[in-house]
């Protein structure tokens, strides 16, 4: 499998501090990576890196290698950039509109006008989110009446909708009840045929439920990499099997 | 590129607040200054005599005018002002304060001719027959300002007290002092300079204040010796006689408005400063 | 037995209830009295005629339109700066010594006297620009008067818009301005909409500013190059001429009841959008 995003020796420091450190891995194409790792060990900057919602906070710099398609982030155009590489928040935020609003601004923003257009790629995505056979009567009700689990998948179908190939989920179920959690995992099983997933998560169990590999994220550090059954049955370190069991994090 | 072009854009327009204002300053100073110079600062300020169409340039009675009526109206809008600052924010029901505020913010929507008419046909036949003397005069014109800067006292010095941290009024209140005593011994003191800022700030109001002023002050040329004497502004100055002034006069009135204008951008740069230290 | 403390306390309390309700009764006074007054005069035939006699007989109909006229140019003009300036402010910059000296100037010019902006419109618009005693001239001046209003609620609205909004936008690929004009410009329209209609108000409400820049003409003006007077003017001139107070009253009458509805419908979006993104 090709390389989708990769890492060479990423530094980055905010006001002077360090907040990530010589950090070097690979993400695969169609793959899902999950990174866990305790609470600001730098786990949601890596991925502000990757579509450079970083560059709006001031103090930042950056060093090292940040690619994606073998070229650094910072080559591409940033609106190209971001279209390429979609990003799930951690709260769920609709924007202030309808459902149908929420999942057509991201083509609305490349210009697509044509309601029949427009209406396929809505369907298309709400489909894929697996959020299609329970807003289907509503598609023109405002967003911000969905239950959470709904918001968070409406989220996910309004990333899709802009057809990226990277998605980068940031503790996408950090404030969601099991069942959505589950609805939302299953989503993800099946868009990896045609997605790269990195997905965050300080719920390590979530981890260990869905991604491919896993890497272990410590104080900003990359302490460990490596197929998700190894890291989780087998971790070469000690920090990853102290975090993974349970006696730190 | 574009989003450059919009930022370029953007900036030019975001200067237009403070574009006006220099243009403004600019304008008044060419149109003023001129005669300022020829008469002499000194004697433009300090003469009392003002027959412009005959080549005396004199406001000091004017200067002194206003700020007879200013400081008229600082006692009676700001003691009010104050009070009802005091009132709302310790002491009034909280369902009450939802009702208050708005109605007191509607004060400051009534046009300032109403005000003055309002002088015109209650307050200066009210102190026509109870004090003697004309009526219009700087009690009058005192009185009628004192109310129109009553909701700047009060928008800008509650919201002053209501910055003040919880924390003070119950570290207070816990030490066993009543809720006047915490009222006046710690949060007025923490919240002060939003206080003095809101006096300041109306106080520019007041001597700003054209309309209300010249329909109820009498407007007359002489040095104020009694609150119930008619008295004659700064601002009044200008507008009653722009209408027919020219040449020498009409520069004359733009001198006025030099002065006016320095006296306001002291009283205001005070109060912004003010207000700015206590962020 | 109580303390002299809690003594005091009720005194204090009494004394400011007491002054507080002096200031309600002002404001409820003035309404009340010149709603007596100038209630019934207020008839489609005093709206909608032509003044005859300067003003002392007929109705006022060439006032209503210079206001709507001069109010509205000031609108048009104003907005696109006052908005302009809040996002420039708010989306463009991070605090500096530039976005200091901007707010400075927006707050010093919101202190200039009213009759200063009335100088100045005079000179600058009706004399050097060769406009005239116009609509225009009144209408830009007061534009200038009532642009630190839309700065500032404008400002305040777009502050109130939550950051995450924005990244949402930014994270599916929105430029800047895209993201400006979809996501945060319409989620602060109630909030800009007050300020656009607080500043209608307070053009509605200026007398100083207007007479010396719009003139006083009592015909109804047709092009924007037309001198007109404003109700707030018309009403000094009845009021200071004592030309009718009957006609006074009903001027200040219908005055006073515009101006409240417009403040109250400015309130209530505020009141609404505050209330939204809580």
């Amino acid at each position: 499998m090709p390389e989708k995003i990769s890492a060479r020796g990423l530094n980055v420091a905010v006001h002077g501090s360090p907040v990530l450190r010589d950090i070097s891995l690979s993400v695969m194409a169609n793959e899902i990576l999950a990174i866990i790792g305790p609470a600001h060990s730098g786990k949601t900057t890596f991925l502000r890196c990757i579509n450079r919602l970083i560059e709006n906070q001031p103090g930042f710099v950056r060093t090292g290698e940040l690619l994606l398609d073998n070229r650094d982030v910072r080559q591409w155009d940033i609106d190209t950039l971001r279209r390429r590489v979609g990003m799930i928040f951690a709260t769920p935020i609709p924007l202030p509109g309808t459902i149908f609003d929420n999942v057509a601004y991201g083509p609305r923003l490349k210009g697509v006008r044509n309601m029949r257009r427009l209406a396929e790629i809505v369907e298309k995505s709400l489909r894929a989110a697996f959020l299609w056979d329970e807003v289907k009567d509503r598609l023109f009700s405002s967003a911000l009446r969905l239950s959470g689990g709904q918001q968070q998948r409406l989220c996910i179908a309004r990333t899709l909708a802009v057809e990226p190939e990277v998605v980068m989920m940031d503790e996408p179920c950090s404030g969601l009840d099991p069942i959505s959690t589950a609805q939302i995992e299953q989503a993800m099983r099946e868009l990896k045929q045609s997605y790269t997933f990195i997905l965050v998560t300080n719920n390590v169990k979530q981890a260990a439920r869905v991604s491919d590999r896993t890497a272990f994220f410590l104080s900003g550090e990359l302490v460990e990499l490596g197929p998700t059954a190894q890291i989780f049955t087998a971790p070469r370190d000690k920090r990853t099997d102290d975090y993974v069991s349970g006696r730190i994090g | 590129m574009k989003e450059k072009l919009i930022e370029k854009g953007l900036l030019i327009v975001a200067l237009s607040a403070l574009g006006s204002l220099l243009l403004i300053a600019l304008f008044i100073f060419i149109e003023g200054m001129p005669l300022i110079v020829k008469v002499g600062l000194k004697d433009f300020i300090a003469s009392t005599h003002w027959a412009p169409t005959r080549g005396s340039f004199g406001i000091l009675p004017m200067i002194l005018g206003s700020l007879a009526v200013t400081l008229l109206a600082l006692i009676f809008g700001g003691g009010l002002g104050l009070a009802g600052t005091m009132f709302l924010a310790e002491f009034a029901p909280r369902w009450s304060v939802r009702i208050l505020k708005p109605l007191i913010e509607l004060l400051a929507g009534i046009p300032s001719v109403v005000y003055g008419f309002m002088g015109v046909v209650v307050l200066v036949p009210w102190i026509r027959q109870t004090f003697g003397g004309p009526g219009f005069s700087v009690l009058a014109a005192g009185i009628i300002l004192g109310i129109m800067i009553l909701p700047t006292v009060i928008a800008i010095s509650l919201d002053a007290l209501n910055a003040v941290p919880l924390s003070y009024k119950e570290g207070s209140l816990a030490l066993g002092a009543t809720r006047w005593q915490t009222l006046y011994r710690v949060q007025f003191r923490a919240a002060r300079s939003g206080i003095i800022a809101s006096l300041i700030l109306a106080m520019g109001r007041a001597v700003g204040e054209t309309m209300a002023v010249i329909m109820v002050a009498g407007n007359a040329l002489l040095i104020p010796t009694s609150p119930l004497a008619p008295v004659r502004t700064l601002t009044s100055n200008i507008a009653l006689e722009m209408g027919y002034a020219a040449g020498d006069h009409q520069r004359a009135l733009f001198a006025t408005g030099v002065v006016l204008f320095v006296i306001i951008a002291v009283l205001n740069t005070i109060a912004l400063l003010t207000m700015r230290e206590r962020k | 037995m109580i303390s002299r403390p809690l003594v005091v306390q009720r005194v204090v309390w009494l004394v400011l209830a007491v002054l507080t309700l002096f200031t309600l009764a002002i404001l409820i006074f003035i309404l009340a009295f010149i709603s007596a007054r100038g209630a019934r005069v207020i008839t489609p035939e005093f709206l909608f005629s032509l003044p005859e006699r300067m003003g002392k007989e007929g109705g006022i109909l060439p006032t209503l339109i210079a206001t709507i006229y001069i109010a509205v140019v000031a609108i048009v003009v104003a907005t696109p700066f006052g908005v302009g300036t809040a996002v420039y402010l708010t989306e463009y910059t991070r605090e500096s010594a530039l976005t200091r000296i901007i707010r400075f100037g927006a707050d010093a010019l919101a202190g200039v006297p009213s009759i200063i902006f009335g100088l100045f419109g005079f000179i600058l618009f009706v004399i050097r620009l060769k406009m005239g005693w116009s609509i225009l001239a009144g209408g830009l001046t007061l534009a200038v008067m009532i642009l630190p209003t839309i700065i500032r609620t404008s400002e305040e609205a777009i502050r109130a818009i939550p950051y995450q909004l924005r990244e949402v936008s930014y994270s599916l690929g929105g430029t800047r301005s895209q993201t400006i004009m979809r996501v945060v410009l319409p989620n602060a329209l109630p909030g800009i909409l007050t300020g656009v209609i607080l500043g209608l108000g307070r053009s509605v409400a200026e007398t100083a500013a207007v007479i010396f820049t719009a003139g006083s003409s009592l015909r109804i003006p047709r092009t924007i190059l037309d001198p007109g007077r404003t109700m707030a003017v018309h009403f000094y001139i009845l009021a200071r001429e004592g030309l009718s107070m009957e006609r006074a009253y009903g001027t200040a009458f219908l005055l006073i009841v515009v101006i409240l509805l417009i403040n109250t419908v400015a309130y209530l979006l505020m009141f609404r959008l505050t209330r939204r993104l809580k």
